[in-house]
């Protein structure tokens, strides 16, 4: 069970949240004149890190608000938690 | 040539790569022990009752392989073939299990729809209460799924390859791979380099890695996926009950332990092990299903990490590098799959084109929009 502090209510067991994958994945905003390749890259493709993941939460059975989390992929170690919008910190894994 | 990965699924290519197409100058690395990832971890559950029909033509294919493989082989895999239920508890359920088993009889996958009496029949200990907390409105059934020793299988394609000349090397792990001019010339490993003018990667869990080491991406995301199993109990249930709505699924070893396998976790890892949550989750839909269970004691859980492609379907495919195949994406069913992902992915390897019952599995779908969508059939909830 992960303790995961949520920037609004403080540490809370990992049963309230959900996980919403890579974070930082930015919408190409000219949609029209994409490539196909550029399209399954946004869409599909995902990083996939064995070590520091930064991914999006979501305290679903508490505040509903998304944030971002920095966490290991095999310590499961949490390392960073930080809001929408704000840039990945750097971590030591 | 070098194949990337001793499980079952590596071992398969590299037995039908000698067996099919003459080829035995072939190395298998495996950095762990042949066996002692996902194939020894998952659930052993064979079925073929998928929706659509590219993967109806390779899950049939493979139970095809499954239904001949101890006397191919020579090796007992007790493949059994005991039967898969898959519980409606919903009239969403209902109508998608209906849907499915019209598209396997279209497909010439046997599928049979029970009602909640045929159900209560053909699996007494089921509970089929209509006040039960996931009221059971009809299953499907196919027959000829089952179960098979794991373990086994393993082991009998790799004495098969083995014996046609095919080398096995353990505890061998890949750190990179040597490519020129856009082809792949040869792995690196921490036991040295081995030239090889084609590498097939068949790991599962790991595929981002080595994918990252060759230098494409994949839209994969790896997760663990967890088991457990009881004390061993008399002989009590014959089939396989699989749950999609409550995320479990439960079979009886030949042992008498109670095979039990849960949904993915959350998030993404590569640990081996699962997040204790999933497995209350799943221990309460269990005991809800099957009352009986409520009292028996579990022996021990563990954790696989899945490779979950977006589609659910997995990714058997020439790469961007020449002489680079991968095949992965088997997420959480790889094991059903066995024989007929080592089938098509020699293939794949010794004709540099994929088989015609593989073509629809590359990894330009995710580019070109042609996905094959099998949520619902893949019955694990990620």
């Amino acid at each position: 069970m992960l303790l995961i502090s949520c920037p609004w209510c403080g540490p809370r067991e990992e049963s309230e949240f959900q996980c919403g994958g890579e974070a930082h994945i930015v919408r190409p905003t000219d949609g029209a004149g994409l490539s196909d390749t550029a399209w399954g890259d946004y869409v599909f493709m995902r990083k996939n890190p064995k070590g520091v993941q930064y991914e999006r939460w979501h305290h679903a059975a508490g505040c509903r608000r998304w944030f971002n989390v920095a966490r290991h992929t095999v310590t499961h170690e949490i390392l960073a938690v930080y809001r929408m919008g704000e840039p990945p910190p750097e971590v030591e894994p | 040539m070098v194949i990337v990965g001793g499980g079952g699924h590596g071992l398969a290519t590299a037995y039908y790569l000698a067996k099919l197409h003459g080829l035995t100058n072939v190395a298998v690395v495996e950095k762990g022990w042949i066996g002692g990832g996902n194939t020894g971890r998952n659930t052993t559950i064979i079925r073929s009752n998928y929706l659509n029909d590219e993967s109806a033509g390779l899950y049939e294919h493979a139970l095809k392989l499954w239904e001949g493989l101890s006397q191919d082989l020579n090796y007992n895999v007790m493949f059994s073939q005991r039967g898969v239920m898959n519980l409606a508890h919903n009239e969403h359920d209902v109508r998608e299990l209906k849907r499915r088993c019209y598209a396997n009889h279209l497909n010439g996958v046997d599928s049979d729809w029970l009602s909640t009496s045929q159900v209560k029949e053909f699996c007494p200990i089921l509970n089929c209460d209509p006040d039960a907390r996931y009221p059971v409105l009809g299953a499907t059934l196919q027959r000829r799924g089952g179960v098979a020793r794991h373990d086994a299988v393993a082991w009998g394609y790799a004495r098969g390859a083995d014996r046609r000349g095919v080398d096995i090397i353990q505890n061998c792990e890949v750190t990179g791979f040597r490519i020129h001019d856009g082809a792949v010339q040869g792995v690196e490993t921490t036991k040295g380099f081995i030239g090889a003018a084609k590498v097939g990667v068949v790991v599962a869990g790991h595929a981002t890695v080595l994918a990252d080491m060759a230098g494409f991406r994949l839209p994969i995301d790896s997760h663990p996926l967890q088991a457990l199993v009881s004390e061993p109990i008399k002989p009590v249930l014959d089939t396989v009950v699989m749950s999609n709505a409550v995320h479990a699924y439960i079979s009886q070893s030949d042992k008498g332990e109670l095979v039990i396998g849960a949904g993915a976790d959350l998030y993404n890892s590569y640990a081996q092990r699962g997040s204790l949550p999933i497995v209350e989750e799943t221990i309460r839909a269990i005991v809800e299903l099957f009352p009986m269970f409520g009292r028996v004691r579990m022996l021990r859980s563990w954790g696989g990490i899945v490779d979950i492609a977006p589609d659910a379907s997995p990714i058997i495919s020439k790469t961007p590098v020449g002489g680079l195949y991968f095949n992965c994406g088997w997420g959480t069913g790889g094991f059903k799959a066995t024989p007929g992902s080592g089938w098509v992915f020699a293939h794949t390897i010794a004709r540099d084109e994929p088989h015609a019952i593989n073509a629809a599995f590359k990894l330009d779908r995710f580019y070109s929009g042609e996905l094959v969508a099998e949520h619902g059939a893949a019955a694990v909830a990620h």
